[in-house]
């Protein structure tokens, strides 16, 4: 919806404001916008943040896409793909991009699904 | 591989050897090296820094001891013409006019890509960013900053759905900058906002780590919206955004730069609107840094407009202050910017800033001027209503659905014409996943909920700072992560077969190997150059006569890329670029020696001592006096300038006439323009003009010298002269020859 320009009629609690403190209140503002996202990402993470992770396991980009795209599939991208890779690479005494390969030839999902439960 | 040598080409081939084992040998930012007061040729530097090893200076630097001062602040140049291999050669001449910060533009359509690309392919309007590309450009700055001598700063975005991976892979492949702004993602790629801001907590913890430097996205919003004036409020809401929530994630302030445009452009009263936007921002951002960019949303085809504004645009930033100096091409309105564009660019910033050194000790903003001041004050509260306004709505993902962003009205005013996404639309919607009880990232530098066993800490990272004292990095959990062990990095080379560096490389290996010469803008051997056409036209009738004249200088795919109007009816100027298909074999040139010249000083003292006397006259039927004056005049650089006494006969002056003005003002040098005719009147003139000297016994005495467009040397010494000069020819060039012939032959 198209609005006049109402600058002056809102002002009016701002006006009195030196430069200091209207500065502190739009700092203070800009915190309270973003503060609900800073929570929503730090409690959340997704396809690309997973991948991220697998990549500083060492792992190469296109089994980042396999694993994480199969983590994605069986809902356990909130577990952290990472963690599935370090499970395999625990269980099978192996380094983790060992594991992650494995896993992206669509091996050893079985010792997956038995701690996390299967696909859903 | 071996240092660079000035005098030889990069070779790009042995650039891609062995880069599985190439490794950055710094990460993070660098910024200039500061240095008060310098002085340098006769002048003290107020706002210069460190010099470079090497360099190429501004075209009158010869007039000021050959200086190149290095202003303040860092220069960046943006390249990316879709082939990496290319953009290296560029950044290598961008690196010798002053750019230390090379800003990489993404192949179209990258930010849309769920994941990483590999290999080398092609781009359209920036390069597919890889591992590969990254490294191989990383390895060939490495390169170039060793042989200017001063650290190049290498950016590019982290932005789009794939923004953490490119965060990691920066980080492990030595990138030092790099865009990231959610915002951007929401508005400009409509990429789903949950997924945007979810992503970009993890990606800038990423970049935090490495001390690289963040550019946000707000500029945007200048060279999208309809009025760009009217953005400003909403500016410093986007800048604030991305400032807070990229702090919050742990990104140290002095690592974040506001992107920022001067939002205006002539013949609107730019800068007078500019400045208090410009204030107002530095005002309320003061712990950020500052990345200058230039006014791109009223660039049109013309290099000479886009280049006024964009000295316009470091006048604010002068004026107020810059950490970037941001570039863009002059050509950037008309086509993805040319090799020697980018030159001109940075060479406009760094004459223009290097020209206000020290201007604000003279020169400062009167912050009580009325306007200055109500503005400044005004653009801050809107801002801050803009910001309340947003909680009341939903806070921001409320206020995007609202299309609060991009709108042309100046807020609280709005025209209802901003950009409106959906919380739940967008590519890459509903990918966002809550992170479980037990979620677990087994790396360091990982941001947000991560379950780790007890005595871990969670940051870990050699970066930024080991572990704190008695826990346990996460990444020990796995025997070492990528940013703690450049060894655990992966490295692919080619996926595609086809689609690669090597397959473009043997497309122009003739050329490489021969040392072939064929013209180029963008790419190896692609043959396009402008030709500027004044026509005396109407601009349409100009623009299809300039594809007829391009055909007839065998041009291909002839293209109108400026046409400028002179007047309706007298004429229109034209610049039409086209493909040349021929090659030039420089080892078949004959290229004669270049002059060698002598020093002001040497000359004038043998000048004064000798007393030389020269007579001069344009000879036959010629009325041309210009190319004469220009060798003898003082106001030209001529040979007055050395204490030369010249005579000047006029034009159509007989040889004889010449010859005996010589001898009465006893003149040791004779100075004879001519044309070059078909009857020869020029050879006729030459040997006249000699046999005469030696008729009257007087050639020993006596340097003949003759001068014109089409004169050579090698002409002129057939037909009896001493020397000839031809086209370009300088007064330094025949003061110098006058003074070594006379002390060769004694006189």
């Amino acid at each position: 919806m198209a609005r006049e320009d109402t600058y002056l009629e809102i002002r009016g609690h701002l006006a009195k404001l030196t430069d200091e403190e209207l500065e502190a209140r739009f700092w203070e503002l800009a915190q309270r916008v973003v503060d609900p996202m800073v929570e929503l990402a730090r409690t959340h993470t997704s396809p690309s943040i997973e991948r991220s992770v697998l990549m500083r396991m060492g792992v190469d980009s296109p089994t980042c896409m396999a694993v994480a795209g199969e983590c994605e599939k069986r809902g356990l991208l909130g577990h952290g793909a990472g963690q599935v890779v370090l499970h395999c690479a625990t269980t099978w005494d192996c380094a983790a991009p060992e594991a992650a390969r494995k896993l992206a030839a669509g091996e050893g999902w079985d010792a997956v699904e038995q701690k996390w439960g299967g696909a859903r | 591989m071996k240092p660079l040598d000035p005098d030889q080409k990069l070779d790009v081939a042995a650039l891609l050897e062995d880069l599985e084992s190439y490794r950055p040998r710094r990460k993070g930012w660098h910024w200039r090296e500061q240095v008060p007061d310098q002085k340098l040729h006769k002048f003290v530097y107020k706002e210069t820094s460190k010099g470079l090893a090497r360099s190429i200076p501004l075209p009158a630097a010869h007039y000021f001891g050959d200086i190149d001062p290095q202003p303040d602040c860092v220069v960046t140049t943006e390249i990316a013409s879709g082939r990496f291999e290319d953009d290296l050669r560029r950044m290598r001449m961008a690196a010798w006019h002053g750019a230390d910060h090379m800003m990489v533009i993404r192949t179209a359509g990258q930010s849309h890509m769920d994941g990483l690309l590999e290999g080398t392919p092609e781009g359209v309007g920036g390069i597919a960013v890889t591992r590969k590309q990254v490294r191989a450009t990383r390895k060939a700055l490495d390169l170039i900053e060793d042989e200017v001598g001063r650290p190049i700063n290498f950016h590019s975005y982290v932005s789009g759905v794939a923004g953490p991976e490119m965060a990691v892979m920066f980080s492990e492949e030595g990138v030092n900058g790099a865009h990231q702004d959610p915002q951007y993602n929401v508005l400009y790629r409509n990429i789903n906002m949950y997924r945007s801001f979810v992503d970009a907590a993890v990606a800038k913890h990423v970049m935090a780590s490495v001390r690289m430097a963040q550019i946000d996205g707000a500029h945007n919003a200048n060279a999208t919206a309809v009025e760009a004036w009217n953005v400003m409020p909403e500016l410093l809401v986007q800048h604030a955004i991305n400032c807070a929530y990229s702090v919050s994630v742990g990104m140290p302030k002095e690592d974040i730069c506001l992107s920022t445009v001067p939002p205006d452009a002539a013949p609107a009263p730019c800068m007078r609107m500019d400045l208090p936007y410009a204030v107002a921002l530095r005002d309320f951002f003061g712990g950020y840094k500052m990345r200058a960019q230039e006014n791109t949303r009223y660039m049109e085809a013309d290099g000479r407009d886009a280049t006024v504004s964009h000295v316009m645009n470091l006048v604010i930033s002068r004026l107020t202050s810059a950490d970037i100096q941001s570039t863009i091409t002059p050509d950037e309105g008309r086509n993805v910017p040319w090799h020697y564009n980018n030159v001109a660019a940075v060479n406009t910033a760094k004459q223009s800033l290097v020209g206000m050194d020290g201007l604000r000790e003279m020169v400062k903003l009167d912050r009580d001027a009325p306007e200055l001041n109500q503005k400044v004050r005004e653009i801050k509260e809107r801002a801050v209503l803009f910001l309340e306004a947003m909680l009341e709505d939903g806070g921001y993902f409320g206020a995007v659905e609202q299309a609060y962003f991009v709108d042309s009205g100046i807020y609280p005013e709005t025209h209802d014409d901003g950009i409106a996404r959906k919380s739940d639309g967008g590519v890459a919607a509903g990918t966002i996943v809550p992170r479980a009880a037990d979620y677990l990232a087994p790396v360091c530098h990982h941001f947000g909920e991560n379950h780790l066993p007890e005595g871990y800490d969670a940051e870990g990272g050699p970066a930024a700072g080991e572990a704190a004292p008695g826990l346990r990095k996460p990444c020990d959990l796995i025997g070492g992560c990528t940013l703690c062990d450049a060894e655990k990095v992966p490295f692919i080379d080619e996926l595609d077969p086809e689609d690669n560096v090597n397959a473009r490389l043997a497309q122009t290996a003739e050329l490489r190997e021969k040392g072939l010469i064929k013209p180029e803008v963008e790419w190896a051997a692609d043959g396009w150059v402008v030709v500027t056409l004044f026509l005396p036209a109407a601009p349409r009738v100009a623009e299809f006569a300039a594809l007829e004249f391009g055909k007839a200088m065998n041009l291909q795919e002839c293209e109108v890329i400026n046409k400028q109007v002179m007047h309706p009816a007298e004429g229109t100027l034209i610049e039409l670029k086209g493909r040349l298909d021929v090659v030039v074999d420089p080892a078949r040139l004959v290229i004669p020696p270049e002059p060698v010249v002598m020093k002001d000083e040497e000359i004038k003292a043998f000048v004064i001592e000798k007393g030389i006397k020269c007579v001069a006259a344009t000879v036959g039927e010629d009325e041309h006096s210009v190319g004469m004056r220009e060798i003898i005049d003082i106001k030209h650089g001529g040979l007055e300038k050395w204490g030369f006494s010249c005579e000047y006969l006029g034009t159509s002056v007989p040889v004889e006439k010449v010859l005996d003005a010589a001898i009465e003002h006893a003149a040791q040098v004779v100075l004879i323009s001519t044309i070059i005719t078909h009857g020869d009147m020029h050879r006729n003139n030459m040997e006249k003009l000699a046999d005469l000297a030696v008729e009257k016994g007087v050639r020993d005495k006596l340097l003949l010298i003759s001068g014109g467009t089409q004169v050579t040397d090698e002409l002129a010494r057939s037909w009896g002269m001493d020397a000839g000069f031809g086209r370009g020819a300088k007064g330094i060039g025949v003061a110098s020859f006058v003074v070594r012939t006379m002390r060769k032959r004694g006189m």
